[in-house]
Order: C-alpha cells, then sequence, then structure tokens
C-alpha cells in the first residue's frame, strides 16, 4: 500500500467541512511575532560522512562528567550505574513492549512496574506505591494538586529548602486549578517555617530532607503540626540514594512522598529523561495520580498482573481524571529497578554509605580553604558553602581549571539573595584526586 | 411519594422537603460491582445537574448527578464506612447515596415517573 499524504482537494474539503476559509485561519489565536515568516535557512544536504564529523565537532564542544574532576549535584547525581543494567533493559521484551496499551498481554512489563512499587514503598517507607512520574519536579507539583483534592484546600505552601525548580514547576501546574502557592524564602536549614503558615486555607506543607542545600531534617513535628491543622505533609527529595542511610520521610509520617529516581539506574541524560517516585498513604490511593500495576490471578489461579484503578485516568474519566499524566517513565523506571535489584538492601547501604563518606572528605576539605564556610550541618552527600566571592564567578574560575565545582544557588533562583552560595556535592564517583584537585583550585580562585 | 428518575438514571424520593437520592437498579446492573463510591458530605450544596457523586466499578468511574437542586442533609452512613456492596444489592432502597433538603419542589415535574422511566430504559 502506498502511503499518500493529504492533497490539495482533500485540505479544500476539510477546510470547507470546518467553516474556514485557509489554513492560516487555524492559527489566528498564535501571536504575529511568534509566527514563523520564512522557511528556516538549513545548510544544504550532506553525505553521512559529513554530517558525522559536523556532528562530533559539536559534540566535542561539551565537557563530558568523567573528564573532570566533577561535583554537580541540585537535582541531578552522577553516579555508577553497572553495565548490565543498560543492557538488561534494551532486551526485546522490554524494549517493545515499552508502554502498556494492552496491558494485561504485556505481562513482563507489568510484574516490573508492581516490583518497581515495592521497591519504591519500601525505600520510602510508605503503604503504596505508582508506576512513576516523569520526573522529581512532576510528582512534587502532582502531589499538590493531589493534597488539594483530598483536604479540598486550595494554598500550598513550600519549605525555602525545596529546589527552586521543583517550586516554579508547581507553580506553573497549578496555576490554572486557582491554588496559591506561597513558596518561604530560601533557607538552608528551616524547613519547620512552613508551620508558622499554617491555617485552615492550607492543603499542603511541601518540605524536602535532604534539602537543595543538602541538609537533612526529622520530620516527625512538622508532619505533626500539619495534620493538627487538617493540613497533608508533602515530603520530596532529589537523591534517593540517600534512603539507603537516612530515615525516609515515610517514618515521619508524610502522606505523599515523592522525588527523583534518577540516581538509580539512570545517567545524567543532559538533565532527562529521569524518573519520579510518587508513594502515599493507603487511604488517599484513590487521589493518587498515574497508574498501578497489581497482582491477580488469572482463570487458572495463576499468579498475573494487571492494571488496576486506572478507571481514574484519562483514557475512562476525560477530563475530570484524578491528573494529566498518560504515560509512566517506563524505561526509566525498569532501569531503576533492575539497579535497585542489583543492589539489594545491603548494597544500597553500602552506596550511600560510601557517598557519605565522600560528602565528608569533600566537606573537610573545601573548609580548609580561606574564605570557605560549610553552611550544611546534617548532610548526606551534598552540601551549600558560602564563598567570599560570587559563587557564579567561581564556578566559570573553576571550570577554566578543569573542575565542575556545582551549582550556584543564583543559578537556581536569581532572587533567593544567595549569590555567595555554591551547591556541592560529592558521589561514588569522585576520587580523593577529584577532591584534592578541588581544593586546589578553589584556592587559587578565591585567592 | 413514589419514586422519580433522570435520564443518568438516579432516582429521587421526596419525603416532606427531604429527597433521598440513588441510582436505579438498571444503572447498578450496568455498573457492575462497585469497588468505590465518593459521597459529598452534608452541607454542601448542589444545583439540579451538578456532579455529586462518584460511584466506580472494576470497568468504570462514572459522575452521579444532582436529580435535583437542594443541601446535603445526610449522606449513607453505609457508603461512607465503605459496604458497597449495598449499592449493588439495594440500590433503590438501602443503597441510597444522600439526603437533600429540596430547594424547588417544581423541579420534580421535570422527571420521569416508574412507567416513563421503565419505557426509557426499555429503549436504551
Amino acid at each position: 500500500m502506498r502511503y499518500l499524504p493529504l492533497t490539495d482537494v482533500d485540505r479544500e474539503q476539510m477546510l470547507k467541512v470546518i467553516g474556514t476559509k485557509n489554513i492560516d485561519d487555524l492559527f489566528v489565536d498564535v501571536p504575529k511575532s511568534a509566527l514563523l515568516k520564512d522557511i528556516v535557512p538549513l545548510p544544504k544536504a550532506q553525505g553521512e560522512i559529513e554530517v558525522h564529523r559536523h556532528l562530533q565537532r559539536l559534540a566535542e564542544k561539551n565537557t563530558p562528567a568523567g573528564r573532570t574532576a566533577f561535583f554537580l549535584g541540585a537535582g541531578a547525581y552522577r553516579h555508577h550505574v553497572p553495565a548490565s543494567v543498560d543492557h538488561l533493559i534494551q532486551r526485546s521484551e522490554f524494549l517493545t513492549a515499552y508502554t502498556p496499551y494492552q496491558p494485561e498481554i504485556a505481562q513482563g512489563t507489568l510484574q516490573a512496574l508492581y516490583e518497581f512499587q515495592s521497591q519504591v514503598a519500601q525505600l520510602l517507607d510508605m503503604e503504596v506505591a505508582n508506576a512513576s512520574m516523569y520526573d522529581g519536579s512532576t510528582g512534587c507539583a502532582e502531589a499538590a494538586m493531589m493534597a488539594a483534592r483530598v483536604t479540598k484546600r486550595k494554598k500550598i505552601v513550600f519549605s525555602g529548602g525545596v529546589h527552586p525548580h521543583y517550586v516554579d514547576t508547581a507553580r506553573t501546574a497549578c496555576e490554572a486549578l486557582g491554588l496559591e502557592i506561597v513558596a518561604l524564602p530560601a533557607a538552608v536549614d528551616d524547613e519547620a517555617a512552613v508551620t508558622k503558615e499554617l491555617g485552615a486555607d492550607v492543603a499542603a506543607v511541601i518540605v524536602q530532607s535532604p534539602n537543595v542545600f543538602g541538609t537533612v531534617t526529622d520530620l516527625t513535628k512538622i508532619g505533626e503540626a500539619a495534620h493538627g491543622a487538617g493540613a497533608l505533609m508533602v515530603a520530596t527529595f532529589t537523591e534517593c540514594v540517600s534512603f539507603g542511610l537516612i530515615e525516609p520521610a515515610g517514618a515521619y509520617g508524610a502522606d505523599i512522598v515523592c522525588g527523583e529516581g534518577q540516581s538509580i539506574g539512570n545517567a545524567l541524560n543532559f538533565g532527562g529523561p529521569y524518573v519520579g517516585l510518587f508513594a502515599v498513604k493507603e487511604k488517599y490511593i484513590r487521589q493518587m495520580p498515574g497508574r498501578v500495576a497489581g497482582e491477580t490471578l488469572d482463570a487458572d489461579g495463576k499468579r498475573g498482573f494487571v492494571l488496576t484503578l486506572s478507571t481514574r485516568e484519562q483514557h475512562i474519566r476525560r477530563e475530570k481524571a484524578t491528573s494529566n499524566i498518560c504515560t509512566n517513565s517506563g524505561l526509566c523506571q525498569l532501569a531503576w529497578t533492575i539497579h535497585m535489584t542489583l543492589l539489594g538492601e545491603e548494597g544500597l547501604r553500602k552506596l550511600a554509605t560510601l557517598n557519605h563518606e565522600k560528602a565528608i572528605a569533600l566537606a573537610d576539605a573545601l573548609d580548609k580553604v580561606s574564605g570557605v564556610e560549610v553552611l550544611t550541618k546534617r548532610y548526606f552527600n551534598e552540601i551549600a558553602v558560602l564563598l567570599k566571592k560570587t559563587a557564579q564567578e567561581v564556578v566559570d574560575k573553576l571550570a577554566d581549571k578543569g573542575v565542575i565545582g556545582g551549582v550556584a544557588m543564583s543559578r537556581l533562583n536569581p532572587k533567593a539573595g544567595m549569590d555567595n552560595v555554591l551547591i556541592t556535592c560529592a558521589t561514588e564517583m569522585n576520587t580523593d584526586e577529584d577532591i584534592a584537585a578541588y581544593a586546589k583550585a578553589l584556592k587559587e580562585v578565591l585567592q | 411519594m413514589t419514586k422519580r428518575y433522570t435520564k443518568d438514571h438516579e432516582w429521587v424520593e421526596l419525603n416532606g422537603d427531604i429527597a433521598t437520592v440513588g441510582i436505579s437498579t438498571y444503572a447498578a446492573e450496568q455498573l457492575g460491582d462497585v469497588v468505590y463510591a465518593e459521597l459529598p458530605d452534608a452541607g454542601k450544596s448542589f444545583k439540579q445537574g451538578d456532579d455529586m457523586a462518584v460511584v466506580e466499578s472494576a470497568k468504570t468511574a462514572s459522575d452521579v448527578y444532582a436529580p435535583i437542586s437542594g443541601e446535603v442533609v445526610e449522606a449513607n452512613a453505609e457508603i461512607k464506612s465503605e459496604q458497597w456492596q449495598i449499592i449493588n444489592d439495594a440500590p433503590q432502597a438501602g443503597g441510597w447515596f444522600v439526603k437533600l433538603k429540596i430547594a424547588d419542589k417544581s423541579e420534580l415535574d421535570g422527571l420521569m415517573d416508574q412507567a416513563a422511566y421503565d419505557d426509557y430504559v426499555k429503549g436504551l
């Protein structure tokens, strides 16, 4: 069969049916300034060799993380992903069954989702988890919307420790629902400040531990205060490896725990695709966004898997669906599950310990540099430091010396008034030489 | 008073100025086993035709609309305590959803009586 695109006659007939004269009429809502006037000027067609050479030159302009002393965190973490993970996710049984459009015939995919949910619930110490969200920030936004549905209230309070991009994402997602987002001023160690905002109109307080400055917080009292005021406590996170060592928010009574899963199984990937982890108390399961794989018995009494509670999803409920997430980060979620399975409880604990040890070594080394003050007192693998020069300037100068030193807070939130604060992170990938090189370069830059 | 029905398969039965509301036997049969229902709290007011409750079975989730305008004075405690079975067992008796304080009795005139509803269901 030949595929024939629309003919001019087809187009004319279609326009006639919908009552428009020409195609441009369909774009009247687009501002004139945003419309393309001419064809985009593209170079002439080239052969494969030339294109490959050109792309290679472009790629060489990048600095791969592995070629530097690399200390970036603040939401995306460089960890070792075993080669077996990449191999297993590319098996055709998984790769081609990417998303279960006919769920029950993709038993392997459903079972992987089921195992993933079980692992997430266990890791976060929660009763139920969904089959994943797009990433940590969109998961956090969904948590805000879910809290509003559960409490029938409209105000969401973010602590000054939540990653600024997570707050921005929630703002974008919640605006159309008429929810009010209150973001407290950036604070290295003051998650509890959210409790001062509690009132009869607050749906949820959203806190983060470890927070964007790396601070680890016992959230018990915040949860109690939130519940006392009829609000939910939502806890988010950017570094899920931390829960190999520290108590997850589920242990502190959080109603929704959501955050970024990239650290396990997934490379930096230029910032995405990532995988959001999302878990709730069981009593809120019907307000939980996304899909859930469940275990069941088939007609012969054999163990099988199904997508369950999907009556709340878009394909059935349309505009009344609990959320607008229409898939899950299938392949990233699978990589997470496989990596976590390979690690096991003991492996995760060892990995987390290694991270913490490296962070202690980093903090100690930087603390000895004149003009540097370590701000974060209780941390996992990430710390904030106060520099005597602006952090962005220092980051740029460090890069010239082959050290990717961290993320300037001013880059995440220019209005935070923290221009001299640098967020820096160490993982199992950092060698002692990396840390020594960082301290040496920082000393030179700050002189 | 006897029951009156909407095209969306809700029933309403008036007693004084309190109207008991539920879903019809036909609706309950079409849904299959109910696995969840979300009822409004007392004190909430609805206009005729507003989304009032959600009833969910293994295959679908459906809105239940207010058949008449009024304020909720009571929601079925049995359903609230997750005894969904009552909706399938006795949709037009013990499986009622809410009691509304009726705002405008004339709205009942636009609803079907038993015979009209039976005819309507036969035609579906």
